[in-house]
C-alpha cells in the first residue's frame, strides 16, 4: 500500500489501473470490516463502475490530480444517491439528493468515492462509541477506541484501508482520532472548506479536512477540497495555495510556540516525551522553539461544552419525522410523533446535548451559559492572537493519553470531553491545526499537534511536512495491515 | 365615553416581492402546486445552509429610509427555535437584538382630520413559514413549503394606538407604503401583508399598560377592525367583573366574529433566540444606503401635500388620490389631458370613475376608460359640448363600449345645444304648450322658473346649455 | 448545580424528546454533571468583552443576487419522506 500521493502518480504513470486499484482495496475493506467495523456503506459496484471510467480517462492522457484515486468520505458528508447516515438511526435511511461541496470538489479532481465511514452519531463524540452502526475499533489494538468523531476515517487510513478519507471537526475530530491511529489529519481554518452538505452538528465550530498518512498527502488532498463556495455564507473568498508546492518550504527560522498550557497533570508522561523528542526533532530541522502561554486556554472545555451542544440543539431541531428521516410508528398526535421520533431516532450522547444545549439557551439561562461562554471564547481567541504575534505556530499534544480502552470512558461525559482538551482552542478561534504522528506510547500511536494563525494551512503543512521528511512515524502501520 | 382606554401595537408581516427566496433561490410565486418551489434549503434537507437575497436587504433599507429609521451599520440573523410542521428547520431564521431598522415614524390622519405620529420600534428581516392544510385530509394535515423562506419583513410598532379605527388606519398607511415602495405585491387575499395586533386596555388616565392579547394572523381591514373591537369589548367585560386578561396568544375567527385562545402556540414559548450561525453579521454601508435613496419614489405623503398645493385639492381629496401609486398616477394623466380643472378631474376619479371600479371589482390598472380618453371627456365638460349631466351618460357608454368620448357624443347626438335662436324657438314652444303655468309665473309664482328649465330640458333631451337656457327664459318669461 | 426530573422533563418537552422512565435518572445526573464542570466559566472575568459568535470576526455577510437558479424537485425530495399524498407531506392532525 502506497500514499495518496504515490497512487495518483502511478495512476498516472499507468503502473496499474484504477481497476485494480480499487478490486485490491475493497478485498481489505471486506477482510477488514468484522474487526474494525470502519465503514457505514460500501459502494462496491459504482466505485469500480468510476474506476473503469478512470482507467478509460487516464488512457486517454486526460483526468485531474486524483483521477482513479478511491477515498472515503465519513458518513457526515452527503453523496447524491447513496446512503448518509450521519451514524445515526436517525438517517439510516437517508439517501442525499445531492453531493456535498466538498465530494463534489473531489470528484472533480478524479477521485472515486469507495466507502462511507463510521463516526460518533451526528459527529458527536471522541472514541467513536456512540454510532448507531456499533463501535469502531482501533487497527493498533482491537481493544481499543479508535478516537472520534470521525474514527472510521482514522481506522480505514491508519489500516490502509483507503489512502485518504474526508473527516470533520467540530472539537478535535479529526485530529484526535487521527493522533490515536497513528496517521496525519488536518483541519484547515474555519471557512477554508465549505460546510454545505456537511450534516451540521456546532455550525460555528465545524470543519472539513483529511485524514491521510502523511501532510505531504494531506496538502494535495486539501488542495483540490479546498476554496470558496458560495453556497456556504460562512465560507472565506480567498483563494488556496497549491499546498502541495508550499509544503516544501523550509522550515528554517520558524519561530515555534511551546503551549505551556498542554503540558498539565493530565498529560500522560510518554506522551510527554514523545511531544517533547518532537520538538527537538524541529529544532534539528532549524526552528526556534519559545514557551508560549495562553492563560484562558484551560477554560476552552467547558466553553465548547455550551457553544456546541447550543448550536447542535438547534441544528439537529430539524429531524422531526416530516420531511426525512426516522418516523416513530403510529403517532397518537402530532407532539408524540415528534416525541418519540426524536427520542428513537436519536442515540443517548446526541440527546444528552440537545438537552444540554436546549437548556443553557433557554429563558434565564442564557446570558450566564450561552452569552458568558462566547465572551470566554473571545478571551481565547485574544490569547492566540497575542500568541501569533511572536511565534508563526504553536506545538503541543494533540491528546493528553494514547487510545483508551472501548468501554472506559463512557461512564461519566466529562471524562469523556476531557479528551479534547487540547484540540477545542483551534475550533473556538478558527485556526488551522495538523496532528502528526510522533511516537508511541506502550505500542499505541502518539500525536503531535501543530497550530497555525488563520489560513496559514502551508505554514503548518510545511512543518508538518519538515518532520514527516526526517521521521518515519507515520510510515508504520499496524500488524496485520501491512 | 368609556373608561376604558385601548392601547394597540401592530405587528405587520410584508412579503417582499424579490424574485427569489430570502434563502435560497427557490421561486416565489403565489399559487405553484405544493412543494414544487421549496428546495433542499427550503425543505431543511441535512446539509444545506442560507445565502442572503440582496435584493430582500435592498427592499428593507428603502422601508427604513421610508420611514425615516435609523439603518443599524450591522444587524444581526437569530433563530427562534420552535416546533412546527410548517417550520422545515425546527427554527426560523429572524432578527431579534439587532433588526437591520429601527426607530422610524409614519403618520396618519384621524377622522377627525388631525395628524397622529405613529412609532414604530424596528422592522427586521425574516423567513415566512408553510402552510398547514387541513381541507380534504381526514385525520391528516398536509404540509405544503413553497411559502417557506418568503422574505418578510416585520415591522412592529409602538403601542400608539387608541382605537381599532386608528390601527386600520396606520396598517392601511404602511400598506399604501410598502405598494408606492414596490416592495410587496400588498395582496391581503394571498397573505402577502398580514398582521398580528397586541390589544390591551386600561383605565382611561392610567400610566401603566394593561395586560395584552396578541391576536395573529389578521389578512384584512375589515378583519383587524372587527377582532380589535371584539377584543377590547372581551377585556373590558373581563375587567368589569372583576377577573384578569391572560397574556396569550388568540386566533381571530372570521366567521364567527371573535377571537380564542390558541393554547398549541403557548405550549412552547420558550424561543432560545441566538446568532444564527450559519449567517454573518449583516452590513449596510452608506453606499448601499445611497444608492437605494436615488430608487425612493416619490412618497405617499409627499405626493399628497404636492397634489393639494399643485392641483388646489382638499387635504382629504389628495389623501384618497395618492392612497395607491397607481390612482395618482391615473388622476395626473387625466389632469394632463384635461389641465383646465383639476378639480374637477378629482370629482369624477374619486366618484364615477371608483365607483365604476368598485362595481366591477377592478383596480384602477384596469379601468375600461383610459386617463386620457376621462381627461378627454373631461374637456368637453369644459368647452361645453356637453353638460355635466350628459357627462355621466357619455362616462356610462364609454365604459361600456370601450369608446373615446367624442365617438359617444356624435353616436349617441349629445353634443349640447349652444345655438340661442334653436334654445329660443324651443323656449317659445313650451311657453305656448303651458299657459296656465306661465300666467302664474307672471303673477308672481318665480319658483315656476325650475318647471321652465326643466321642460326646455326634457324637451331637447338636456342637451340645451343651462347657462343660455337660463338667460334666455329670464328675458322671456316675463313677456 | 442539580437539575430536578422536572427540570429534566420539562428541557425534554422542550427540545421534543421522549424519554423513558429509566432514562430520566440518566440525563438528570449527566446534564447536572455537565452544567456544573460548565459552571467555570463563571470565574472568568469577562467585563467589557464582546461575546464571539463566529470564528473569523470582522467578517460580513454575503449577499445573493435575487435570481431564481433552483426548480422543482419535490418527487426527488419526496423520497426520504416517511408519508406524503398529492406533493403534501403528512404529519398527524395539526389542531391550533
Amino acid at each position: 500500500m502506497r500514499t495518496l500521493t504515490q497512487l495518483a502518480d502511478g495512476l498516472r504513470r499507468r503502473s496499474f489501473s484504477s481497476v485494480e486499484l480499487v478490486g485490491a482495496l475493497l478485498a481489505r475493506i471486506e477482510k477488514s470490516q468484522p474487526a474494525l467495523n470502519a465503514f457505514i456503506s460500501v459502494a462496491a459496484a459504482e466505485a469500480l463502475e468510476a474506476a473503469r471510467a478512470a482507467d478509460r480517462t487516464l488512457a486517454a492522457g486526460g483526468g485531474g490530480p486524483l483521477t482513479g484515486v478511491p477515498i472515503a468520505h465519513k458518513d457526515i458528508f452527503c453523496t447524491a444517491g447513496m446512503r448518509t447516515t450521519c451514524g445515526s438511526r436517525m438517517l439510516d435511511n437517508f439517501v442525499s439528493p445531492y453531493d456535498a461541496t466538498v465530494v463534489a470538489r473531489l470528484k472533480r479532481a478524479g477521485a472515486l468515492l469507495l466507502a462511507k465511514t463510521n463516526m460518533d452519531e451526528f459527529a458527536m463524540g471522541s472514541s467513536n462509541e456512540n454510532s448507531f452502526y456499533g463501535p469502531v475499533r482501533n487497527p493498533w489494538n482491537p481493544q481499543m477506541v479508535p478516537g472520534g468523531s470521525s474514527g472510521g476515517s482514522a481506522a480505514a487510513v491508519a489500516a490502509r484501508l483507503v489512502p485518504g478519507a474526508t473527516g470533520t471537526d467540530t472539537g478535535g475530530s479529526i485530529r484526535q482520532p487521527a493522533a490515536l491511529c497513528g496517521i496525519t489529519g488536518m483541519k484547515p481554518t474555519y471557512g477554508r472548506v465549505s460546510r454545505y452538505g456537511m450534516i451540521a452538528f456546532a455550525s460555528s465550530l465545524d470543519q472539513g479536512g483529511t485524514l491521510t498518512a502523511s501532510a505531504a498527502d494531506a496538502a494535495l488532498m486539501l488542495r483540490e477540497m479546498a476554496g470558496f463556495d458560495p453556497r456556504d455564507s460562512t465560507s472565506v473568498d480567498a483563494p488556496v495555495p497549491d499546498y502541495v508546492a508550499a509544503i516544501e518550504e523550509p522550515i528554517t527560522g520558524l519561530r515555534i510556540g511551546l503551549l505551556a498550557e498542554f503540558f498539565d497533570k493530565g498529560l500522560d508522561a510518554e506522551n510527554e516525551r514523545c511531544v517533547r523528542e518532537a520538538l527537538r526533532v524541529l529544532e534539528g530541522l532549524g526552528a526556534r522553539v519559545s514557551q508560549v502561554s495562553l492563560p484562558n486556554l484551560p477554560m476552552s472545555v467547558p466553553v465548547y461544552y455550551v457553544v456546541a451542544p447550543a448550536e447542535a440543539s438547534s441544528n439537529l431541531a430539524r429531524y422531526d419525522g416530516v420531511r426525512f428521516g426516522h418516523r416513530c410508528e403510529n403517532p397518537r398526535d402530532l407532539t408524540d410523533m415528534y416525541r418519540r421520533s426524536r427520542g428513537e431516532g436519536f442515540g443517548a450522547e446526541v440527546k444528552r446535548r440537545i438537552m444540554t444545549g436546549t437548556y443553557v439557551l433557554s429563558a434565564g439561562y442564557y446570558d450566564a451559559y450561552y452569552l458568558k461562554a462566547q465572551r470566554v471564547r473571545a478571551l481565547i481567541n485574544a490569547d492566540f492572537v497575542r500568541a501569533f504575534q511572536s511565534v508563526d505556530v504553536l506545538i503541543g499534544p494533540t491528546t493528553p493519553t494514547p487510545a483508551f480502552p472501548i468501554g472506559a470512558k463512557t461512564a461519566d461525559p466529562i471524562t469523556m470531553y476531557l479528551n479534547d482538551i487540547y484540540t477545542i482552542g483551534a475550533n473556538l478561534a478558527g485556526l488551522p491545526a495538523i496532528s502528526v504522528p510522533c511516537g508511541f506510547a506502550a505500542g499505541l500511536p502518539v500525536g503531535l499537534q501543530i497550530v497555525g494563525p488563520h489560513f496559514s494551512e502551508a505554514r503548518v503543512l510545511a512543518a508538518a511536512h519538515a518532520f514527516q521528511r526526517t521521521t518515519d512515524w507515520h510510515t508504520r502501520v499496524p500488524v496485520g495491515y501491512a | 365615553m368609556s373608561e376604558w382606554e385601548t392601547v394597540i401595537g401592530l405587528e405587520i408581516h410584508a412579503q417582499l416581492a424579490t424574485r427569489s427566496k430570502i434563502f435560497s433561490g427557490s421561486a416565489t410565486a403565489y399559487g405553484a402546486p405544493p412543494n414544487t418551489q421549496a428546495d433542499l434549503v427550503d425543505l431543511g434537507y441535512p446539509g444545506v445552509l442560507p445565502v442572503l437575497n440582496g435584493e430582500a436587504v435592498r427592499m428593507v433599507v428603502k422601508l427604513g429610509l421610508a420611514i425615516d429609521a435609523r439603518i443599524a451599520p450591522l444587524s444581526v440573523f437569530a433563530r427562534k427555535n420552535y416546533f412546527y410542521p410548517d417550520l422545515p428547520k425546527g427554527y426560523q431564521i429572524s432578527q431579534y437584538e439587532l433588526p437591520v431598522v429601527a426607530r422610524g415614524t409614519l403618520e396618519i390622519v384621524l377622522e377627525d382630520g388631525t395628524v397622529k405620529r405613529i412609532g414604530i420600534t424596528r422592522a427586521h428581516l425574516e423567513e415566512d413559514a408553510g402552510k398547514s392544510l387541513h381541507e380534504g385530509l381526514p385525520g391528516v394535515t398536509g404540509i405544503d413549503l413553497n411559502r417557506a423562506g418568503t422574505p418578510l419583513v416585520e415591522i412592529v410598532s409602538e403601542p400608539d394606538m387608541r382605537s381599532a379605527k386608528e390601527a386600520v388606519a396606520y396598517m392601511k398607511k404602511m400598506h399604501t407604503l410598502v405598494r408606492y415602495l414596490e416592495i410587496c405585491d400588498g395582496n391581503m387575499q394571498e397573505g402577502s401583508f398580514r398582521c398580528d395586533a397586541n390589544v390591551s386596555v386600561r383605565p382611561r388616565g392610567a400610566q401603566k399598560f394593561g395586560t395584552r392579547a396578541e391576536i395573529k394572523n389578521l389578512n384584512s381591514f375589515r378583519f383587524v377592525e372587527r377582532a380589535i373591537n371584539f377584543e377590547v369589548a372581551r377585556q373590558v367585560e373581563l375587567l368589569e367583573s372583576g377577573r384578569a386578561v391572560v397574556q396569550e396568544t388568540r386566533l381571530y375567527d372570521p366567521d364567527k366574529g371573535e377571537t380564542r385562545s390558541m393554547r398549541s402556540k403557548e405550549e412552547a414559548n420558550d424561543y432560545r433566540y441566538f446568532p444564527d450561525p450559519d449567517l454573518l453579521p449583516l452590513k449596510v454601508d452608506a453606499a448601499l444606503i445611497e444608492s437605494v435613496r436615488a430608487t425612493l419614489p416619490e412618497l405617499p405623503d409627499q405626493k399628497a401635500a404636492r397634489f393639494a398645493s399643485q392641483y388646489g385639492l382638499s387635504a382629504y381629496d389628495a389623501g384618497v388620490l395618492t392612497a395607491s401609486r397607481e390612482l395618482a398616477a391615473y388622476y395626473e394623466e387625466a389632469v394632463r389631458a384635461a389641465p383646465e380643472d383639476p378639480k374637477l378631474a378629482a370629482n369624477w376619479v374619486m366618484g364615477d370613475l371608483a365607483a365604476a371600479l368598485n362595481k366591477e371589482g377592478l383596480e384602477v390598472g384596469a379601468a375600461k376608460i383610459s386617463a386620457p380618453r376621462l381627461g378627454e371627456l373631461l374637456r368637453r365638460m369644459h368647452d361645453g359640448t356637453i353638460s355635466g349631466k350628459i357627462a355621466k351618460e357619455v362616462f356610462e357608454l364609454m365604459w361600456s363600449q370601450g369608446s373615446s368620448a367624442d365617438a359617444v357624443i356624435a353616436a349617441q347626438g349629445l353634443r349640447q345645444i349652444t345655438d340661442s335662436d334653436a334654445i329660443a324657438r324651443v323656449i317659445d314652444e313650451v311657453m305656448a304648450k303651458n299657459p296656465a303655468q306661465l300666467a302664474d309665473y307672471r303673477a308672481g309664482k318665480d319658483k315656476l322658473f325650475g318647471f321652465f328649465v326643466g321642460q326646455v330640458m326634457k324637451a331637447t333631451g338636456g342637451k340645451a346649455n343651462p347657462a343660455q337656457l337660463n338667460e334666455l327664459l329670464r328675458k322671456k318669461l316675463p313677456g | 448545580m442539580a437539575l430536578t426530573r422536572e427540570q429534566i422533563a420539562s428541557i425534554a418537552t422542550l427540545a421534543r424528546l421522549d424519554l423513558t422512565a429509566d432514562e430520566v435518572p440518566l440525563y438528570q445526573e449527566g446534564l447536572s454533571r455537565i452544567l456544573e464542570f460548565v459552571g467555570a466559566l463563571e470565574r472568568a472575568d469577562t467585563a467589557d468583552v464582546t461575546p464571539m459568535a463566529h470564528p473569523l470576526p470582522g467578517l460580513t455577510q454575503r449577499l445573493r443576487p435575487d435570481e431564481v437558479t433552483e426548480g422543482d424537485g419535490h418527487e426527488r425530495y419526496q423520497q426520504n419522506a416517511p408519508r406524503t399524498a398529492a406533493g403534501l407531506y403528512l404529519v398527524p392532525k395539526v389542531i391550533e
